[in-house]
């Protein structure tokens, strides 16, 4: 029996604008969801039980709100549902935010963890590898396919292509998009994640030594330049040559 | 004077030019600058000491770094890399790297990193609908974009040591597949031609092709035409849920803009839209807008960058 964990985190809809406060970013009236990434690790792990049994449980860590996101999980056919959350959790850095993982990883006696290859909203890719080198596991990102037959195996950018690799469990495994399409839930589960009870715990973190100074928007490009009819592309083509030197 | 390590980044076994970057990067940091270059053979570091303003290069040969396995590749790199700031090219592998060589220091990672500024650190978050910055208050690890920093020059003469270094390795490469096309990934070009359902059908997609092979670009495609072609692979599609690009030069095709398109593109240092359609959102974010048809835009870009080539 595989005990499978999946990582999810919510994040505001990627098609959402995103407004600012002052020197932060206002999320208030953004549509919150799971990161588009995790349904991919979902889809995934639910496959990794079809093959080789097994439980799939769904961790977050976030406030009550993220509770969506788990049922949406439990929704989609994972078995349990897990949010994490303490004191000063809004601004963990990576290094106590892959702690507090890396305990109730422990805690859940995982075996093999699947998540996003990195979350629409930091986007750094780092929680994978940063959590499976604190457990001293194994990991591969931005795997594209996976197979559950003798161990497993997936497919990986590498050099020049893709790379089929056999890792040792315990491992953690991120999901880039690939060729998977995550199931929609059906009925039957739409039903079951009303009545699922979230399992919350508590945890506590290391202090953070990298703290927020300030979100802004990007930075404004000058205004462009703009031509009139596919003729102009030839002026255009000089242009990238003699003005921008990008060519 | 404290030190601050260059990991080289190593792309199909030669130092990576934009390694120089990273050296500029790391000088801003602070500290005198060490260069580690990850290889099988030590005479892959030799172009690294010619870097100006690095102290010395380590060549940390080691059989590890001849398939790259994450926990191999930064138990190998911590044992022969200094205390310090330690300093990385936000590749999607590099990335990686960073994470476990933070998480193995107990330290934190700040990715993406595209300005420094004394301990302030500035990266696009939301895939670049905004820009976050954070202070570090003690040693950390960051990646740092291409193409934002600008190279080291190269009339150093820095000294070099081999160091053996070893890894315990957790994957075991089956095989290794070749890409079914000889082009450039999006991933790695340094000029990009994207396509999107403007085109048309897949099929227009070889205009695109004849482009990029005179000039020596990548082909991508939007999220739309990727999901309403199934001959165009989400392996070429730039976006939120693509990859995220920042090339020299970005050409948009038949592509009108949506946010998600944009995320993934409009940090390129140069953006080239054609659409004939004046309003659509892509020209806000062009540094060059051609309102035109592709028919008539593409055969005139083609023959002008034919002569120029």
């Amino acid at each position: 029996m595989t005990n499978i964990v999946v990582l999810v985190k919510q994040v505001p809809d990627t098609n959402a604008k995103i407004v600012f406060n002052g020197e932060s970013v206002d999320l208030s009236a953004v549509k919150m969801v799971t990161s588009p990434y995790d349904e991919f690790a979902i889809e995934t792990a639910l496959q990794h039980k079809e093959s080789s049994g097994g439980t799939v449980t769904a961790l977050t860590v976030g406030g009550s709100g993220a509770d969506k996101i788990l049922k949406d999980a439990k929704a989609m056919g994972v078995d349990n549902i897990v949010r994490v959350w303490g004191d000063g959790f809004e601004t963990l850095d990576s290094n106590s935010f892959q702690s507090v993982l890396s305990g109730v990883l422990s805690e859940l006696g995982a075996d093999v963890v699947y998540c996003g290859k990195s979350s629409a909203d930091l986007g750094s890719g780092s929680t994978g590898p940063g959590v499976a080198e604190k457990l001293g596991w194994a990991s591969v990102s931005n795997i594209v396919s996976a197979s559950f037959g003798d161990g497993l195996t997936v497919t990986a950018p590498a050099d020049g292509g893709n790379a089929v690799v056999n890792v040792s469990l315990p491992a953690i495994i991120s999901c880039d998009k690939g060729d998977l399409k995550p199931r929609k839930p059906n009925v039957r589960g739409i039903m079951m994640a009303k009545k699922a009870q979230v399992d919350v715990r508590e945890a506590s973190a290391p202090a953070s030594t990298v703290t927020l100074v300030s979100q802004t928007p990007p930075p404004a490009k000058p205004a462009g330049k703009t031509y009139e009819g596919g003729q102009s592309a030839a002026e255009v083509a000089k242009l990238l040559r003699d003005e921008a030197n990008v060519l | 004077m404290s030190e601050v390590t260059v990991i080289a980044e190593i792309t199909n076994g030669k130092l990576n030019p934009a390694t120089a970057e990273l050296v500029t990067a790391a000088s801003a940091l602070g500290g005198d600058v060490v260069v580690v270059v990850p290889c099988t053979d030590a005479s892959v570091a030799d172009a690294a000491s010619a870097y100006s303003n690095v102290s010395r290069v380590v060549a940390a040969k080691s059989s590890v770094f001849a398939n790259y396995d994450a926990s191999g590749w930064a138990e190998a790199i911590d044992a022969v890399s200094p205390a310090g700031n330690l300093v990385f090219l936000a590749s999607a592998q590099s990335k990686d790297l960073a994470a476990r060589l933070a998480s193995k220091r107990g330290i934190s990672v700040v990715q993406d990193v595209v300005e420094i500024s004394g301990n302030n650190l500035t990266s696009p978050i939301y895939s670049g609908k905004a820009f976050q910055t954070v202070a570090i208050s003690t040693t950390a690890v960051i990646s740092v974009r291409a193409n934002v920093f600008s190279p080291s020059p190269s009339d150093g003469d820095a000294s070099m040591s081999v160091v053996d270094a070893t890894g315990n390795v957790k994957s075991a490469i089956k095989e290794l597949i070749g890409r079914a096309s000889e082009r450039l990934d999006v991933a790695e070009a340094n000029i990009i031609i994207s396509g999107g359902r403007g085109m048309g059908s897949p099929d227009n997609f070889k205009h695109l092709e004849v482009i990029a092979d005179t000039i020596g670009a990548a082909v991508g495609a939007s999220r739309a035409a990727v999901d309403t072609w199934d001959d165009i692979p989400h392996s070429m599609q730039v976006g939120q849920t693509g990859k995220t690009v920042n090339p020299n030069l970005y050409i948009a095709v038949g592509i009108s803009g949506a946010i998600q398109h944009l995320a993934g593109m409009r940090s390129s240092k140069y953006i080239v839209a054609i659409n004939k359609d004046a309003d659509a959102p892509i020209f806000q974010y062009a540094d060059y807008g051609i309102v035109a048809s592709w028919e008539d835009a593409l055969p005139v870009l083609q023959s002008t960058f034919s002569e120029m080539f």
